[in-house]
Formats: structure tokens, C-alpha cells, sequence
């Protein structure tokens, strides 16, 4: 018999750190594993870099912090926020992109503010900004499809010239959808006009599926919207912010696509194109950089929606999901001191309730 | 009956079917009683016997005194063996002034007070008084001597009783037996305190994962009208007296209040049960239906047990433990409390014994919060155990207070579903208990300060008055030309002392 003193409850929920990071990691899978089949060996080559790149640098971190190793590698977020960040990088990039993107995610985002649950922004997104604003043309060399063991395909050499050799093979880039609409408005042609430009613009159909040019993990909206769907039906995440992510996006879109369709693209195209359904279901929904109340999570998730659409329309990059995550990751401690839940029989002021009328 | 919604709440393993289809057996006479002096909240009781004394079953042994408190009675006729010192069934295991009660083995009655013939229509005082004297305290757990209870209504304006049946603690069938095999009692009990109360509106209120138990109920009150048996949601903490009264009636108590403010006064239905027994027959709460349970208990059953029995005897007629037990928890897994070890005694609030396997208890290492939000989104009293620890986690005891951690009843449910299995009610029962004692040393030497400043004021006074008798003496000379005075008086040695 263990004889400690300890409060209550003498049960637990069968839950664990480690089980909710497993369950995302499982929900990734598939849209993961659709990505590297679509982009081939280069592909896969620097998704496994990069999430070695970030456990061995979680080690270091937690060796240098004298802190239980075993324990906090066995929880898997270092697993999580590569895997995360590797679905946000173009999957042709060479290898040193993944390990220097893993060293500002881990090192700089998550440990330096005091390991998991510290830190004030997503370790994924930060890796990946870093990234994009000191490397914006490797960040932004798209490739189009080349399914492993079709004839486009790259062969293992290839792509090992690709990942580790920094050869990538002009011919093969693409822009991204965004990026694509976004340069040609910048050159005066209007988005009615470039939207239509099939070989550039996948139709939405396509989008959906995944079948286009764009980061490695994050093409397919449909099989992303399905990762989503198995997190919330396992309670990991609830609908608050994916659905405000969403809804804000194509509400924003909508609208000003309605007012002035030569300058505004569509909402269903902001909703489809880029990062928006990965970044609604696995990047805003990062517990430690979210808002804890409900409330406090929709306020996040119609920032961030908003955000992004801002930046996507208006700022000098076509994509704005990890911008606008990180900079509402930022509000995250003013959102939850001021959404706070009602205290049971007081009032939002925490003053008592007072007794009902009826009964003086 | 509509109902209301309850905030947050969570659905642990109830695991209530190892005993909830067992009837309820009653243990036979162990070889001694240790029946503690205090089993309630309040004062201890004051002995009536000594040691040697022979005593007869239902003798009052040690009366109630001051406001709140309850006495002890023998549950079996024998002798004092000694008034010692024993462990209390605590946590801490430390020794409470306990009478040992050696059984003769006859369980003879002695004389009881006479039954209360008509109890709806005697004066409410005899019924409060007949509670008191019967040593009935809240059998939910809380202890809390019934009688002052049930003189609420000639403070409040009170219109219901509220019975609650909830038993929303995993494992513990006990009430859920008693309202199955004793329905009518309990109504009968129920309709008692109601008249004690001045209310005529009675709700039973009951989990619907007891089905069988509301449908006995329901068949025992049907003959009265102004009687409602309520089927609630199972959702943990519904046995809460204020979650209840939230979801029967919609009203939130305020922070501070008590339900009775609202004009609902809650009992337990095993309370309803000894009520019954104390004023139909005159006898005193000797008795009481222990839930005992556990993976680690060999035959797992609720047991009418006697107030006092030892653990080891009750878990030795349960047939000891088929596994090793991790944990020894009085009361239900969620907000029990462990104790340190077998050899303390079945007291008056003692709802279940569980013999928990590390397997069921089924904790973890703690790992750090991952800000998950759960514990905010299932906290019933809509407080942000998350935030609250973090500070408490730094000592910072004023900022957990402003965010509410004194309005925490300490349900269990953050710390149950906790990924990281933080020990959350542990913070916060650090908390309460540091924030009360400081609460406590803060008005000590509040009164310290008045009463010191008064002393002071009550000086300046004495040393003025002297003043002035020295100087209006000094005129006199003045006046006389007389050059001889008398020293003043000494300042009074004896007030100081007292004032100090």
C-alpha cells in the first residue's frame, strides 16, 4: 500500500501526452502520405530529415536543460512539430532547409521559452517563417505533381540530387495557385482572368483532391479534412477553431470577391488553395499556442481566418496561414485572460450572485 | 420534470455493477468497536461512560456539546473496554479519542426513547431534538450533524426538500441499494424532515443509471402528490448539492450561500433512511450501509455495517483481497480520501471502503500542461484549473484566489482528465488550506491590533488624566504656596497585564 498523502481523484482518464500527439501524428498520415507519393523520393527524403533534424535537436535541448531525455522524447511532439513543419515546406527543398528549419522550431521556439507547454508560438510555424523570409526562393519552388513510379518521377538518384545534392531541375517548378493569381494581378491581370489559366490554377475539383503544386503535406484538402474529422470525432481537437479558420476565410473571400471580382478571388478558392485546411485543423488547433476556453478559441480562429485572408489579399506574400497563426499566437495570453468561463454563482465581475428576486 | 443543463462535468469508468446487484448483507458483531469521538463536523462529543461500564445496544455514550456537534452511541450491547486514544480514519492516520466496545455477544437494546406516534403533527422541535439526540449526521460523506440542518427552516424562507439519490461517485452502490430495498423508508424519512422543515414540496434526485432505484422510489411516493422522483443526467459532480439544485431547478446558488438561501435544503437519501429509524422507533444511528469495492477486494458487496467496526474485519468478512491493493480510499475514487491504513473504524460518514489496483487508479508521471483546455471546459464551477495552478505552482497564492480557487469544491474532474496528470485538486487543496490559514492568522492579529490600539488609547487616557491631576495639583500648591506634593499613582500594573 502506498502510504504518500495526496489529494484526489483515484482514477484517471486513460490519457497521456503521448497518446494525443500519436493520435495528430495518425491523423497526418494520410495526407502526408498522399504528398509524398505525389512529389516521389525527394519528398520523403526531406520529411525524414526533417523530423530527425528535430528530435536529435529536442535531445540536445533537453540534455543541455539536464532534464530526463527518455521522457520527453517519448512524448512525441518533437515527432509532431517536424512532421508539421515538413508538411509546410516545398518537397523538393534541399535537406538543410528541414534541419535548419528544426533547430529555430525546437531550439529557438519551443526551448528556449521553457520546453513543451512554454512556449508563446507554434515551434511549425516559426521553423517555417524563418525559413520563408531568409530563403523565399527555395520557399517558394513549387514543383508540379510527379507520382513515384510514373515516368516523370524522379529515380532514387535523382532525388538524392535533389534532397542532398541542391540540384533542383529548373524545368519541374511551378507556382503555387496563390502565388501563381497573385503575380499575375500584380502584372495587371485580373483574377477572373489568370483564375481561368487551367494549367496553372488547378479547378477546385483537383484542389480538393490534391492533385496540384504546393507544400509537401498540405495539398490535399480532402484527405487533411479527413485527418481533421478523425481528431474531433477523438475529441482531440473541438470544431471552435477549425471551423472559424474556415468560415472567416471563405466569408472574407465571399464578400469581396462579390464587390470586386477582377481584384478579390473567390472564398471557396481561399478555402481550397494553400495552407488553409492544414492550418485550420493541425496549426491553429496547437494546444500550447491556442486559447484554453472555448470562446477564447473562436475569438483566435476568426483572427487568424482574417489575418490570413488580409495577407493573402493585400501583403507581398500569396500565403498567409503561418503568418497569421503566429501573430495571433501572440494575443493567445491577452485572449484567455479575458475569456475566462463564469465562476459557478458569481457574475463576470466574480461578484457573488445575488439572490433572485422572488425570494428576498 | 424538465430539467437543466449543468456546466461542464465529466463520465469516468463507473465500474458500479461489481456491487450494485448484490443485496445489501449485514456484517455480524466483530470482537470490538472503536467508536471515535468525533465523526462529524463540529465539536467531539463528551463521554458518558468510563471504562468498565456495561452498556446496552442504543445507549448514548458520549453526548453532543456546544452548537454543533453529535454524540455517539453503543452499536451493541458490551463493555467499555478502554477510551483511548486510535488512529482516525484520515489521512493522516493521526489518533482520535475513540471508546473501545467489547460485544457481549447478546446485542441486547437497552431502552430507547419512545417512537414519535404521529410525527406529522408534533411541533417540528421534537422531531430536531429527537435527530440530535439520535446522533444523525449528512451520511453522503460530509458528516455534518442533520438536526441543524433541519432547523434551517426558522432562519430561511424554504419551500423544498431536495433528497439526493444522485451517487454520482464511480463504485459506490450504497445509496443505490438502500433506495432499491427501502424506498419506502426513505419516503417515509423524507416526509418527516419535510415536516421539520415547514416544506410540503419533497424531489428525490437520482442519476438515470439507477433505474431500478428510481422506479422503487417512484412506486413508494406515488401515494403522495407534493413527492417528485427526478431521473438526472449522469454527469460527475451531479451529487453536488448545489449541481443538483442547478440542474432540478435551474437556480444557481451564489457564490457564498447556501442552497437553503434558495429555499431548497438538500439530504442525503441514507440520512432520510436513519431519520425514519430514529423517530418512528427511537433508534440512534448505529448502523450504516458501506459500500466495499475495488479491483483488489475478493467479494465486493455493500454491508450494513456497524458505526466503529474496524476496516481489517470488514474486508476480512469481504473475504479479504485477491490482489494487492494500491490504495486503501475512503469514500469514492473521486473525492475520497486515501487512508494511511486498515486499523481505523467505520465512522457515520463512511459511504464506501475501495481497494483500488494501481491499474485502476491508473495515474501517470506528471507531465508538463500542454494547455490542452480541458480542464477549463469540464470544470463545473467554470474555473480555469490551468491558470490557477500555474500560479499556485509559483506560490502565488493572492492571484489563484482572484482567480476563484476558494469557489473550487474539489470534484476531481480537471485532475481526471488531465493529459499530463497533473495533480490539480492537490494545488488546490495546498491552496484553500494556506489561503484559510492565512485568512485566519490575518483577523488573529487584526483583533491583536484593535485591542492593542485600545490599550494604547486607554493609556494616553490614564497618562492625560495624571497630567492633569498634576498640574491641577500644582495650581492647589501654587495657590497654597505649599511646596508639598504626594507622587502620583503608579500606573495600574494589573491592567496592563490584562490588556497586554
Amino acid at each position: 500500500m502506498t502510504l504518500t498523502t495526496s489529494s484526489g481523484p483515484f482514477t484517471h482518464k486513460a490519457n497521456s501526452v503521448q497518446k494525443v500527439m500519436t493520435t495528430v501524428l495518425l491523423a497526418l498520415l494520410p495526407a502526408t502520405a498522399f504528398d509524398i507519393y505525389l512529389f516521389g523520393w525527394p519528398a520523403l527524403f526531406l520529411f525524414i530529415t526533417t523530423i530527425a533534424s528535430c528530435v536529435a535537436i529536442e535531445a540536445a535541448c533537453v540534455a543541455l536543460a539536464d532534464q530526463p531525455a527518455k521522457i520527453s522524447l517519448s512524448d512525441n511532439s518533437a515527432v509532431l512539430t517536424g512532421w508539421l513543419m515538413a508538411s509546410s515546406l516545398p518537397p523538393w527543398s534541399p535537406w538543410w532547409i528541414g534541419l535548419l528549419g528544426a533547430v529555430f522550431a525546437i531550439a529557438l521556439a519551443k526551448h528556449a521559452f521553457g520546453g513543451l507547454g512554454q512556449n508563446v508560438f507554434n515551434p511549425a510555424m516559426v521553423g517555417r517563417t524563418v525559413l520563408l523570409v531568409s530563403f523565399p526562393v527555395i520557399m517558394t519552388s513549387w514543383v508540379l505533381p510527379h507520382p513515384l513510379f510514373s515516368a516523370s518521377a524522379p529515380s532514387i538518384t535523382d532525388a538524392i540530387a535533389i534532397t542532398f545534392g541542391g540540384h533542383m531541375p529548373d524545368t519541374v517548378s511551378a507556382a503555387s495557385a496563390l502565388g501563381y493569381v497573385k503575380t499575375e494581378l500584380s502584372r495587371g491581370i485580373p483574377v477572373t482572368q489568370s483564375m481561368t489559366q487551367v494549367a496553372q490554377v488547378p479547378d477546385l475539383m483537383d484542389m480538393a483532391m490534391g492533385y496540384r503544386a504546393g507544400s509537401m503535406g498540405e495539398t490535399s484538402a480532402f484527405l487533411i479534412l479527413l485527418g481533421g474529422l478523425f481528431l474531433l470525432y477523438k475529441r482531440i481537437i473541438s470544431w471552435h477553431i477549425p471551423l472559424a479558420v474556415i468560415a472567416t476565410l471563405f466569408l472574407m473571400g465571399t464578400v469581396f470577391n462579390a464587390v470586386d471580382p477582377a481584384r478579390f478571388t473567390p472564398g471557396l478558392f481561399h478555402v481550397m488553395s494553400g495552407a488553409t485546411f492544414l492550418g485550420a485543423f493541425f496549426i491553429a488547433t496547437d494546444y500550447v499556442t491556442s486559447p484554453v476556453s472555448k470562446p477564447g478559441q473562436l475569438i483566435f480562429a476568426v483572427g487568424v481566418g482574417l489575418l490570413a485572408w488580409l495577407i493573402r489579399t493585400f501583403a507581398g506574400y500569396p500565403e498567409g496561414m503561418a503568418f497569421a497563426v503566429l501573430l495571433m499566437n501572440g494575443l493567445t495570453p491577452i485572449i484567455d485572460q479575458y475569456t475566462r468561463p463564469r465562476v459557478f454563482g458569481r457574475s463576470r465581475k466574480g461578484e457573488p450572485l445575488p439572490l433572485s428576486k422572488e425570494k428576498p | 420534470m424538465k430539467l437543466f443543463q449543468v456546466r461542464g462535468g465529466i463520465h469516468p469508468d463507473y465500474r458500479k455493477d461489481q456491487t450494485s446487484e448484490k443485496a445489501i448483507v449485514v456484517m455480524p458483531l466483530p470482537a470490538a468497536l472503536y467508536i471515535p469521538l468525533q465523526q462529524h463536523i463540529g465539536a467531539p462529543a463528551e463521554t458518558l461512560v468510563v471504562e468498565g461500564d456495561l452498556v446496552k445496544k442504543g445507549q448514548m455514550l458520549a453526548r453532543s456539546q456546544g452548537a454543533v456537534s453529535a454524540p455517539q452511541h453503543a452499536a451493541t450491547s458490551g463493555r467499555i473496554a478502554a477510551i483511548t486514544e486510535v488512529p482516525a480514519p484520515h489521512p493522516s492516520g493521526l489518533p482520535q479519542l475513540t471508546i473501545i466496545l467489547e460485544p457481549d455477544g447478546k446485542d441486547e437494546w437497552g431502552e430507547l426513547p419512545a417512537p414519535i406516534e404521529n410525527p406529522f403533527t408534533v411541533d417540528a422541535h421534537a422531531i430536531h431534538n429527537r435527530v440530535a439526540e439520535s446522533g444523525i449526521v449528512g451520511m453522503g460523506g460530509a458528516a455534518f450533524p442533520s438536526a441543524i440542518k433541519l432547523t434551517l427552516g426558522t432562519q430561511k424562507k424554504l419551500d423544498t426538500l431536495l433528497l439526493n439519490g444522485a451517487e454520482c461517485e464511480p463504485y459506490l452502490t450504497c445509496d443505490d441499494r438502500l433506495m432499491r430495498e427501502h424506498a419506502a423508508e426513505i419516503i417515509d424519512g423524507g416526509r418527516i424532515m419535510a415536516h421539520a422543515l415547514g416544506v410540503s414540496r419533497i424531489v428525490v434526485g437520482i442519476e438515470d443509471n439507477k433505474p431500478q432505484a428510481i422506479a422503487a422510489m417512484t412506486q413508494a411516493a406515488s401515494a403522495f402528490p407534493t413527492i417528485e422522483v427526478v431521473a438526472v443526467p449522469v454527469q460527475y459532480p451531479m451529487g453536488s448539492e448545489r449541481h443538483l439544485v442547478q440542474a432540478i431547478t435551474g437556480r444557481e446558488t451564489p457564490a457564498r450561500k447556501l442552497t437553503a438561501d434558495l429555499g431548497i435544503v438538500v439530504h442525503n437519501v441514507a440520512t432520510a433512511r436513519a431519520i425514519y429509524n430514529a423517530v418512528r422507533f427511537g433508534r440512534p444511528l448505529l448502523t450504516r450501509v458501506v459500500t466495499v469495492s475495488g479491483s483488489a477486494v475478493r467479494t465486493p458487496q455493500n454491508v450494513e455495517v456497524r458505526i466503529g467496526t474496524k476496516l481489517s474485519d470488514l474486508i476480512d468478512f469481504c473475504g479479504g483481497f485477491a490482489l494487492r491493493p494500491e490504495r486503501i480510499i475512503n469514500g469514492g475514487p473521486m473525492m475520497g480520501q486515501p487512508l494511511p491504513s486498515l486499523d481505523v473504524p467505520v465512522v457515520k460518514g463512511t459511504s464506501g471502503i475501495l481497494a483500488l489496483t494501481a491499474e485502476e487508479i491508473n495515474d501517470n508521471p506528471t507531465s508538463p500542461c500542454i494547455r490542452c483546455g480541458t480542464c477549463v471546459t469540464i470544470c463545473p464551477c467554470g474555473l480555469s484549473p490551468v491558470e490557477m495552478a500555474a500560479f499556485i505552482r509559483k506560490d502565488n497564492l493572492e492571484t489563484a484566489a482572484k482567480l476563484g480557487v476558494m469557489d473550487c469544491i474539489s470534484c476531481g474532474s480537471c485532475s481526471w482528465v488531465c493529459p499530463s496528470h497533473i495533480p490539480l485538486v492537490h494545488y488546490f487543496n495546498y491552496a484553500k488550506g494556506t489561503l484559510n490559514d492565512q485568512d485566519r492568522e490575518r483577523r488573529k492579529n487584526d483583533r491583536v491590533k484593535t485591542l492593542a490600539e485600545a490599550h494604547t488609547i486607554r493609556v494616553e487616557k490614564v497618562a492625560e488624566a495624571k497630567k492633569a491631576a498634576l498640574a491641577a495639583k500644582k495650581a492647589a500648591a501654587a495657590v497654597t504656596a505649599d511646596s508639598e506634593t504626594t507622587p502620583p499613582p503608579a500606573p495600574s500594573v494589573q491592567e496592563e497585564k490584562v490588556n497586554a
